[in-house]
């Protein structure tokens, strides 16, 4: 079905079900409970996970597959969203253009940056990715403001020309983005028991686009050319030997990753239709790398919970603060109580990047192979349980090593 | 004239003269064997075959084009496939793998954008590479992680590599070293075997004496980075330059 194998299928369902379902799986606590403000199943943040994991699924393409390392992949998120902005300045509200664009500007920009990049490889690859990315960042910032608008960021106003739409809303404000009438901030509410799930336009468009460009990545990732990046991060050596030129394959990935990356930020600007420098900046560049090998460097699924994690904690623990944590530690005696905040206090709110670094220092260490790594080891153990060892002959091949290059 | 004529081939590294003034011809259909010491040029010599190094002087003409200046994949789209001293596969992915990357890189050429299609439907690429595995005996094998193999079946892997692209041209550099007894004689019977029914010239570099006089049509031995004999392995084996320089050295 669809090209893909039988457990490709029922991975792709599962993607697309978990897409789907996000508002009720994020949410499960109920509204004004002690543990409410763990729910993440709200639109912003939703939009969020789904849109860094489209993010990381291209990076992966190029980072998992060939294993060169780039530093620079947000330049091509910010310029999607520069993009995105244009157009919904120039044309008109509709997302579907504005993405479109994103997506072209991108490649070509990622095209460039690409070709002069990858005459080099290992450190020096990733040093030209930063080198351009943090030019393209500073380009933004200041030469370049009539097209970005510098330091403010590139907004929607009343004068501009949309000559496909209107200039203004109907209550004479700025118009709102929306996909053929349906506008991306119009969220339906359900409420069920003491529960509040959210159902938001914006969402689902996201979340459409987040299961073909996963699919996309599946089949990519069991093609021949697929095979041929994986071979590229193996050796070279033999790849040139066997008469493959491994240029033009790493070059397709980048730019395939660069359009991803486009494609996430062109969606970020139709969420909220505004775009920054910042987007490019290197720590941006630097988080997709994180969520990559947090979730599972060449796996199909792991750069997506990587974004999901990366961003559940920046959202939501970066949100738990002293008052918060005397709250919860209300019952204990005082002197425990703000002992026990005392200990709390530097992992969460403000030091949630300490929470996040020692999970990543963590995995990197324990499990190499990320999250999915860890999943694996648990379906293993329970899997041992069930069955005695399998085949040898048809065992699989060890996970790969996750940092190439 | 062969189907590989290398003229005047000079190399030096820094003070080392690795090779001077090599001539070699090799014909069409015949199997050349390349002996010599240690760090006689031999590895060296192939490196000058296949764009790995380029000579300083003289010329290296492949059925009648020149190699030199073209890139290693260029020379391999040519027909030139090469095993190496130490094995060079692509120790993250399967044996099955290994095999199927020469068969894409044959039909499809330096690059494609093949992304939409997937490997294990192309049934004639499958195929052809199960049959590969077959002839080398590593069907078995065929899900195992190549790198954690040991250093002769890397070597039989390599070999199939190359064989199945069935190239015109195909350069072994010490095919059977790190070998059991056992698979060096599945090797011979394999090139053999492949020498019948294919039409392929091959340049061997070998220091298994059993293994050169089971298969070479013709012998050059290099010593010091000159030829110098270039005969037939019964003659060969009897002369007394070689046994000095060679045979004598090498006991
Ligand atoms: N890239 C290089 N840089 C410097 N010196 C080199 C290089 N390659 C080979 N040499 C030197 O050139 C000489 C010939 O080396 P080569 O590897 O061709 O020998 P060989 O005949 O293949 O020997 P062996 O039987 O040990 O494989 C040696 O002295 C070697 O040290
Ligand atoms: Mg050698």
């Amino acid at each position: 079905m669809l090209g893909l194998e039988k457990k490709d299928v029922t991975l792709l369902a599962v993607v697309a079900l978990l897409a789907f379902a996000a508002p009720f799986i994020l949410n499960p606590f109920p509204e004004g409970s002690e543990m409410a403000q763990f729910n993440a199943g709200y639109p912003d943040l939703m939009q969020r996970f789904v849109i860094f994991g489209i993010f990381a699924i291209g990076y992966n393409i190029l980072f998992g597959l060939t294993g060169y390392l780039s530093f620079g992949h947000a330049a091509f998120l910010g310029v999607g969203s520069y993009s995105a902005v244009w157009m919904f300045k120039l044309l008109s509200m509709n997302v579907i253009p504005a993405i479109i664009l994103s997506i072209i500007v991108a490649g070509l920009f990622s095209l460039v940056i690409g070709f002069v990049s990858l005459r080099r490889s290992g450190i020096y690859f990733s040093i030209l990715t930063l080198a351009f990315a943090q030019m393209s960042f500073n380009l933004a910032y200041s030469v370049l403001t009539p097209i970005t608008n510098g330091e403010t960021g590139l907004q929607l106003t009343l004068n501009d020309p949309r000559i496909l739409g209107a200039s203004t809303g109907a209550d004479g404000s700025i118009p709102v983005t929306s996909l053929f009438g349906i506008e991306m901030r119009s969220t339906y509410e359900m409420h069920a028991g003491a529960w509040l799930f959210q159902f938001n336009a914006g969402y689902y468009v996201c979340a459409i686009i987040l299961v073909a460009a996963f699919y996309l990545a599946m089949r990519i990732f069991r093609s021949p050319f697929g095979l041929m990046l994986r071979a590229v991060k193996t050796n070279q050596t033999r790849l040139n030997y066997t008469g493959l030129n491994a240029r033009p394959y790493t070059l397709a990935a980048f730019v395939i990753s660069g359009m991803y990356a486009g494609l996430a930020g062109g969606l970020m600007a139709s969420m909220d239709p505004l775009a920054g420098a910042d987007r490019m900046q290197w720590t941006a560049s630097g988080e997709v790398v994180l969520m990559t090998i947090l979730g599972g460097t060449g796996t199909l699924l792991g750069p997506v919970l990587g974004a999901g994690f990366i961003k559940y904690f920046e959202n939501i623990f970066s949100k738990i603060n002293d008052n918060v944590l005397h709250g919860w530690f209300a019952a204990l005696p005082d002197g425990l109580e703000d002992t026990l905040v005392f200990i709390v206090h530097p992992f969460v709110g403000k030091g949630w990047n300490m929470t996040l670094g020692l999970m990543f220092m963590a995995v990197v260490i324990f499990l190499p192979g990320g999250l999915m790594e860890g999943g694996q080891r648990l379906a293993k153990l329970f899997r041992k349980k069930d069955k005695p060892s399998g085949d040898d002959s048809e065992h699989h091949p060890k996970q790969a090593p996750h940092v190439a290059e | 004239m062969g189907i590989l004529e290398v003229k005047g081939v000079n190399k030096r590294f820094g003070g080392l003269q690795a090779l001077s003034n090599v001539n070699l011809s090799v014909q069409e259909n015949t199997v050349h064997a390349i002996i010599g010491p240690n760090g006689a040029g031999k590895s060296t010599l192939l490196n000058c075959l296949v764009g790995k190094l380029i000579p300083d002087t003289g010329s290296v003409m492949f059925d009648g084009q020149s190699v030199l200046g073209r890139k290693p994949h260029e020379i391999n789209q040519m027909g030139i496939s090469r095993v190496f001293q130490t094995p060079e596969i692509f120790g993250d992915l399967t044996v099955l793998e290994n095999v199927l990357i020469p068969c894409f890189a044959r039909r499809d050429g330096a690059f494609r954008l093949h992304a939409f299609e997937t490997v294990s439907a192309e049934k004639e690429m499958m195929d052809k590479a199960m049959q590969m595995l077959e002839d080398v005996n590593m069907v078995s094998k065929r899900h195992m992680h190549s790198a954690s193999m040991s250093r002769g079946d890397k070597r039989r892997l390599e070999m199939a590599m190359c064989l199945v692209q069935e190239p015109r041209l195909l350069l072994l550099d010490e095919p059977t070293a790190g070998m059991a007894r056992a698979d060096t004689n599945n090797t011979i019977d394999l090139l053999k075997e492949i020498k019948e029914k294919r039409d392929i010239t091959m340049a061997i570099i070998e220091h298994d004496m059993h293994v050169v006089f089971s298969l070479a049509d013709r012998i050059t031995v290099l010593a010091q980075g000159t030829p110098l004999v270039e005969d037939t392995p019964e003659n060969i084996k009897g002369h007394p330059k070689v046994r000095e320089a060679y045979l004598g050295e090498a006991a």
